[in-house]
């Protein structure tokens, strides 16, 4: 859907800062998240996890679990459905275990029970005889030829022969003669990274209430970020019908990609239709790191060459990525974006993913994309250091810009990155003073931005409000900005507009929230159902006035004679025509389903300066300004949300945040007190500064602004951090320890 | 006549090429007549493939149109967080 | 295990419940009283998001037993608001857009209000610092921080 040149009109509602529909409940603590509903008989389900990093299950005996008085069934992995399809076998196998353990914390068996401490005693009866295998939970371990295998047979035929099991994912992106670039090189840097593997850290664990019927009926309800996407994986891993389960999405405590998965709705709607009872699972924070996605872990080379005066003339990278214990395609995202933000006439990237002894990858924000352009970015400000150039300037004289033949492949149309370069260059930030130990950090960020499949419903209410029921979980505010969309195509205002989301059986399919997609493909969407209402409004006005369809135009909400020749009517407002819609034909709604395209890309750039004590390795964060081109920013206030959001999720990424495995294969720091995000004393403000570069793509010029943000901070910080410490750092997360070994050598 | 571009490690897939021309008008028939001439890419066009036409990503869109003007990009499905 | 009767005061009302020993005031809150305002994200009183006052104390509830609340005045989320009229901590959260998923937002206003109630005037550092153990994964902190000056502001010219 193309961008609406009637766009460059003043926006009414769109771009203020209107309060969100949400609100009140979330301050009052009525929303109803994933934990917050009960059921009437319900049973109360526990899961129990596997110890071991890698083991065969030769035998579980659920019989004690069982004998205990108050419990009411008890499910394996035999009571799950093996569906055929990869992806479905997959999500079957991580809810319960079938013949193997592929991680510390993989599902192996369930309860439920009529109170919390009986599961939880159940769940220790149930004894699982385990043949102990060897595990690896180290990416390059992972691909040596002798590594333990973690699944057989998975590799994708891109994968050459020869290679260990464990590499299922082979990609390479690129044009050009990287030996004639290089050898046009004044300068090359050629360095090595690695990054520790994070978790979302949504602070609500995932939670659902179900219940399941001797019939096949279902219902749940979860915290998600689809509940499409539950009802899909709950029906394939249940062999039961779509038809058959209502899925309603709770109110969601975070996300950020995090909840694109199922873990625990198939075994709670499992052990209900054994109860005849509704279950209620709640994951524990311990559950939720050991068992639900982390990103990947990666290890990177990096190989930039570039003339004195800053131009790069080739660049190369290799990116090897594990996303856990079983294959994913992150490490083709993180390939595409690595080189994205420049033009390049020789580049190459080449990516691999290999299986390991943790749990399976699920995306996080931009996935793949913070670890790779942290790489590249880290190598390019390395040699801006060296050649003793500016940093931003090296960027602008390398940006790519509309025309530019993109790393991945397509040739770039309109883009924001120069814009967003030089709106840093021009802030105060960029040439603010430093004091001693103290270091300035930039980088480019880069994401896709999807569309994807989508379903609207509106309608006119009979008192002249109106009613947009959207099928993706909000996750950041999106109600507010679709109710506002819908305002302003209508011209009434925000407050008459109530946007609610749907159950799987109250609305057609639409894809998870994901990818930075509802705001633009919902808005999209909503934007088109209200010009269907508009049409009928139009219509209906037409017979009343007796003229033509085509000579009512719809203005400032209400329905006016096109021009002279169409009478001199007085207009009549939504709420005159919603008030005899039963007269003039009936209820008035509009609808609109799409697969939406055209997304377009977004840019950001982020400035940050730290200073770090030489004596403890500790990093703080001084000043951090995040510029990001939005497209059109909806509503201003959540777009910065989402850039301070994952500004600071991409802080705790670049300096705490760490999934630390044992020898014994176990993850060690299975807690918020062990695994560090950032908390409110460790930063300063997060300045924000929106760029607004209509995306052609989108009637109000729309981009997708989520995930863009936690892909710079990465290389922003470990630039600041390696330009104070005057070491280059090469390691996720500059922890304390870590710096304070790279400070003393 | 469309030419498609192929990422790289698909080429090896494809007889080695970079650029692979079929008769298409649209996705669907890209997609089609690229699983029949290289049967070697049926595997990854089945389990999902993005379009790139003129610098828009398009993931499943089959009838749009496509001519020997545009260009014309194969990449992978996309996925977000 | 046998349960044990707790009389309490709950947001100025006497409440009386059983419990286990060893059950969490959060879990009495909530499977018991249905106060479902106060979340569990940790369970181990490192991210406060059930935090509640306990004799005027701010506590996380998930670190308090059930039984520990007798006798005692417990203050929640729920109690915050003066019927319709909200406390002007959630009317400038709302307002400021202080809040995303707002899984961390009762917390978080149980906790600032306690800090505004000792220290009505702090410094932008003394919020960070004692807001330090409400964890918030969508905002950064920027406008919470923000909305508790605000609402601070405000309540000192009231």
């Amino acid at each position: 859907m193309a961008f609406d040149a009637q766009a460059e009109r003043n926006f009414k509602v769109v771009g203020t800062r209107v309060a969100r529909p949400d609100g009140i409940d979330k301050v009052t603590g009525k929303a109803a998240y994933g934990a917050d509903i009960s059921a009437p008989g319900m049973l109360h389900g526990r899961i129990l996890r596997s110890p071991h990093a890698h083991a065969r299950i030769v035998s579980i005996d659920t019989s004690a679990a069982e004998a205990l008085a108050g419990v009411k069934a008890v499910v394996t992995g035999a009571d799950l459905a093996q569906p055929e399809d990869e992806g479905f076998a997959d999500v079957a196998i991580n809810c319960l275990a079938r013949d193997k353990v592929l991680y510390d914390g993989h599902a192996v068996a369930a309860v439920a029970a009529t109170s919390k401490s009986i599961a939880k005693q159940a769940i220790r009866l149930i004894k699982v005889d385990y043949a102990v295998l060897p595990h690896v939970t180290d990416v390059d371990a992972a691909m040596k030829p002798d590594a333990p295998v973690v699944q057989e047979g998975r590799a994708l035929e891109t994968v050459p022969a020869g290679m260990s099991q464990n590499v299922t994912t082979h990609c390479q992106f690129g044009h050009g003669d990287l030996d004639a670039g290089f050898a046009k090189a004044d300068k090359i840097i050629e360095r090595s990274f690695k990054t520790a593997a994070t978790h979302q850290g949504y602070i609500e664990p995932q939670a659902c209430m179900a219940s399941l019927g001797s019939d096949g009926r279902g219902e749940v309800w979860c915290c998600t970020q689809g509940q499409y996407m539950v009802r899909a994986n709950c029906a394939a891993v249940l062999g039961v019908e779509e038809s058959q389960l209502r899925i309603t999405s709770s109110e969601i405590g975070g996300g950020f990609g995090g909840k694109t998965s199922t873990f625990i709705e198939p075994v709670a709607l499992a052990l209900s239709r054994k109860a005849g009872k509704p279950v209620k699972i709640v994951m524990t924070r311990d559950e939720v790191l050991k068992a639900t996605g982390p990103t990947i872990s990666s290890s990177m080379d990096i190989k930039i060459g570039m003339t004195k005066d800053g131009r790069i003339t080739a660049a190369r990278g290799e990116l090897r990525y594990s996303g856990g214990a079983y294959p994913n395609a992150t490490v083709d995202m993180g390939a595409q974006a690595a080189f994205a933000a420049y033009d390049l006439e020789a580049v190459e990237t080449v990516g691999w993913n290999a299986m390991t002894n943790r749990p399976k990858e699920i995306p996080y924000r931009a996935p793949g994309a913070p670890t790779s352009i942290y790489a590249v970015e880290s190598v390019v400000d390395e040699l801006c250091q060296e050649l003793g150039l500016d940093p931003l300037d090296v960027r602008l004289l390398n940006a790519a810009r509309k025309g530019t033949l993109s790393s991945y492949g397509p040739t770039f149309n309109d883009i924001g990155l120069v814009a967003t370069l030089e709106a840093a260059k021009a802030h105060p930030h960029y040439t603010a003073p430093l004091g001693p130990n103290q270091g300035r950090g930039l980088s480019c960020g880069f994401w896709f931005n999807f569309g994807g499949n989508t379903c609207v419903s509106l309608n006119i209410n009979d008192d002249g409000t109106v009613g947009v029921v959207e099928g993706n979980p909000d996750i950041g505010g999106s109600r507010a900005s679709i109710s506002m969309m819908a305002a302003e195509e209508l011209g009434v205002p925000y407050d008459k507009v109530r946007t609610v989301i749907a159950d799987t059986s109250s609305l057609g399919f639409n894809d998870i929230t994901d990818g930075s997609r509802v705001t633009f493909a919902v808005g999209l969407a909503t934007i088109e159902a209200a010009r269907a209402a508009i049409k009928e409004m139009c219509r209906r006005i037409a017979k009343i006035w007796d003229i033509d369809e085509d000579a009512v135009i719809w203005e400032d909400g209400c329905a006016k004679p096109a021009g002279p020749n169409a009478g001199t009517h007085p207009p009549m407002s939504l709420a005159e025509i919603a008030a005899i819609a039963g007269n003039t034909g009936g209820p008035i709604a509009g609808h609109h389903e799409v697969n939406a395209d055209g997304a377009g890309v977004s840019f950001g750039v982020h400035l940050c300066d730290t200073e770090v004590d030489p004596e403890t390795g500790a990093t703080k964060i001084l000043r951090y300004t995040v510029f990001q081109d939005a497209g059109k920013a909806v509503h201003p206030d959540y777009v910065e949300g989402q850039m301070q959001g994952g500004a600071v999720q991409g802080i705790g990424w670049a300096l705490n945040e760490e999934y630390i495995y044992g020898e014994d294969g176990r993850l060690q720091n299975a807690g918020f007190l062990d695994y560090r995000v950032p908390v409110a004393s460790d930063l300063p403000d997060i300045e924000t500064v929106i760029l607004e570069i209509p995306n052609p793509g989108h009637p109000y010029g729309v981009r997708g602004v989520g995930e863009t943000p936690i892909v710079p901070p990465l290389a922003a910080i470990a630039n600041a951090v390696s330009r104070a410490a005057g070491v280059r750092m090469t390691e996720l997360p500059m922890s304390p320890p870590r710096l304070l070994k790279a400070m003393t050598g | 006549m469309v030419r498609v571009k192929l990422w790289g490690s698909l080429r090896a897939l494809a007889d080695g090429e970079e650029w692979v021309e079929v008769e298409a008008s649209n996705f669907k028939e890209l997609l089609d007549a690229l699983a029949e001439k290289h049967p070697g890419l049926a595997p990854q066009i089945k389990r999902g493939v993005s379009l790139a036409l003129d610098g828009v990503i398009y993931r499943e869109a089959w009838f749009t149109k496509i001519g020997p003007e545009n260009e014309v990009i194969l990449m992978p499905y996309m996925v977000g967080g | 295990m046998k349960t044990i009767p707790v009389e309490t005061t709950i947001n100025g009302d006497s409440t009386e419940f059983l419990c286990q020993p060893d059950e969490s005031l959060l879990d009495v809150l909530r499977d018991r009283l249905g106060m479902t305002g106060a979340k569990e994200g940790c369970g181990t009183g490192d991210c406060g998001a059930c935090s509640v006052m306990l004799d005027g104390r701010l506590v996380c509830a998930c670190l308090v037993l059930g039984v520990e609340a007798q006798g005692a005045e417990v203050e929640t989320i729920e109690g915050m608001a003066n019927g319709e009229e909200l406390h002007p901590l959630q009317r400038v959260f709302v307002e400021e857009a202080a809040l995303q998923c707002g899984v961390c937002t009762p917390g978080i206003l149980v906790a600032a209000k306690a800090l505004l109630e000792k220290n009505p005037d702090p410094t932008d550092t003394e919020v960070r610092y004692w807001l330090a153990g409400n964890l918030c994964r969508c905002t950064g902190y920027d406008k919470i921080i923000k909305a508790v000056q605000t609402a601070a502001a405000e309540m000192r010219s009231a």
